[in-house]
């Protein structure tokens, strides 16, 4: 740890700076005045000093009630979708073929849903869902099952998950095909000749080695997910009432909705700490943890 | 300032991007002028200056989030100056214990 860390070479950054300065810094120092005051528009503010972080914390106002209960349902979404595409990934990374032909074709499979812009994939469950026209929801109805996404908290939910797991597991499998890729075929055949059981091979072989990009598969599905907008909100709009609106359809909302420029910048400052918080985690843990096993690194 | 009117800047906030700005402006110096190795601290990661900077940063805005959302701001005292007088806001405090932490973390973290 003797390194001297030489900082001149940022200089080379200057010009991205500069870019990024317009696209993102002047914004957000606008969003950090623009949560310190009240408009009604026609550019005239007027100064609210703490007010709006006052009511965004107090769970007991309009605005905190609704900013907790996004938050929640983010959270549970976040956690609900992580437990399903995770284990499913790994499932489906562990049956894919390793050579041949079929590696190709499972690849491109595996990647269709991923080119899908949002909205589409949106749009696609809307209608795969509609009891008239769509193929699930018809299909669903012949069953006898009551399924409106529409009407009902319960399927808006399962319909948004299962959108989710669909769009987002063939990125987890692949994250962990590659992992699975990277292990010499030594390791296996030593297993065999220690006659180790197909867990253990998981197990002692297999999961650690994809430790590494089964973090950033789960890094970048949280992110994801927690700041999912298109999808839910082309399917079902943040409802019925306010079952699946999530804290970016709740901020667009406030922002664009009710024109509560002041609240919505207050929110969006809270919302964007807490993701640069968990960013920075994820990041310090995953550099750390390669770190760490570097000098082992070495020797195998 | 007509064409910057949308940004809707206020003294307070101007401040506080101005103290920001020098922050930054002194590190880059201090960088340039003190090359600097990494270190590990109680956290048990290498950090640096700038990393030091960027955790005392974060832990100041949620202390001051924490700050109103469980004590709230209420008037600490009051300054007299002339026929105005300024309230001055319990959550000065929380600017107090950042900067408490910010001085510890650059020393431990």
């Amino acid at each position: 740890m003797d390194r001297t860390v030489n900082q001149k070479a940022w200089f080379l950054v200057l010009p991205v700076f500069l870019v990024v300065a317009f696209s993102a810094v002047l914004p957000l120092m606008t969003v950090v005045n623009y949560s310190m005051q009240d408009t009604f528009g026609n550019n005239q503010f007027f100064w609210n000093g703490v007010g709006w972080f006052k009511e965004l914390l107090d769970p007991s106002t309009d605005l905190g009630g609704r900013f907790f209960a996004s938050l929640w349902r983010n959270l549970f979404f976040s956690a609900v979708i992580l437990a399903i595409e995770v284990p499913l990934g790994i499932v489906v990374a562990l049956s894919m073929p390793r050579r041949g032909w079929s590696v190709a074709a499972c690849l491109v499979i595996m990647a269709l849903p991923l080119l899908i812009p949002w909205n589409v994939v949106g749009t696609i469950w809307q209608i795969f869902g509609r009891p008239d026209i769509g193929l699930l929801g018809y299909v669903l109805h012949k069953i006898g099952l009551n399924y409106n996404y529409v009407s009902n908290d319960l399927d808006a939910w399962a319909t948004v998950i299962v959108m989710d797991v669909w769009h987002w597991t063939s990125l987890v499998a692949l994250l962990c095909y590659a992992g699975l890729k990277s292990i010499p075929d030594a390791y296996y055949q030593a297993a065999q000749i220690d006659g180790a059981s197909r867990w253990a091979v998981f197990k002692a072989i297999q999961l650690p080695k994809m430790n590494r990009v089964l973090l950033i598969a789960v890094l970048l599905r949280f992110m994801d997910s927690f700041m999912i907008y298109t999808e839910p909100f082309v399917v079902t709009g943040g409802g019925p009432g306010n079952s699946t609106t999530f804290v970016s359809i709740e901020l667009v909302k406030i922002a664009l909705g009710q024109f509560d420029l002041g609240k919505a910048a207050a929110l969006s400052l809270v919302y964007n700490l807490i993701i640069i918080i968990v960013c920075w985690v994820f990041y310090t843990v995953m550099t750390n943890a390669g770190a760490e096993r570097q000098p082992s690194k070495g020797v195998a | 300032m007509e064409n910057i009117a949308w940004m809707a800047w206020t003294l307070p906030t101007a401040i506080f991007f101005g103290l920001l700005a020098c922050t930054l402006a002194v590190m880059t110096w201090l960088a340039i002028a003190y090359p600097e190795a990494e270190r590990v601290g109680v956290l048990r990661i290498p950090t640096t200056r700038g990393d030091r900077l960027f955790i005392s940063l974060i832990m100041a805005a949620v202390i001051h989030l924490v700050w109103i959302g469980v004590v709230g701001t209420d008037t600490l005292a009051t300054i007299p100056l002339g026929e105005e007088s300024i309230d001055l806001s319990s959550l000065w405090l929380a600017t107090v214990i950042s900067l408490v932490s910010a001085v510890a973390i650059f020393r431990r973290v």
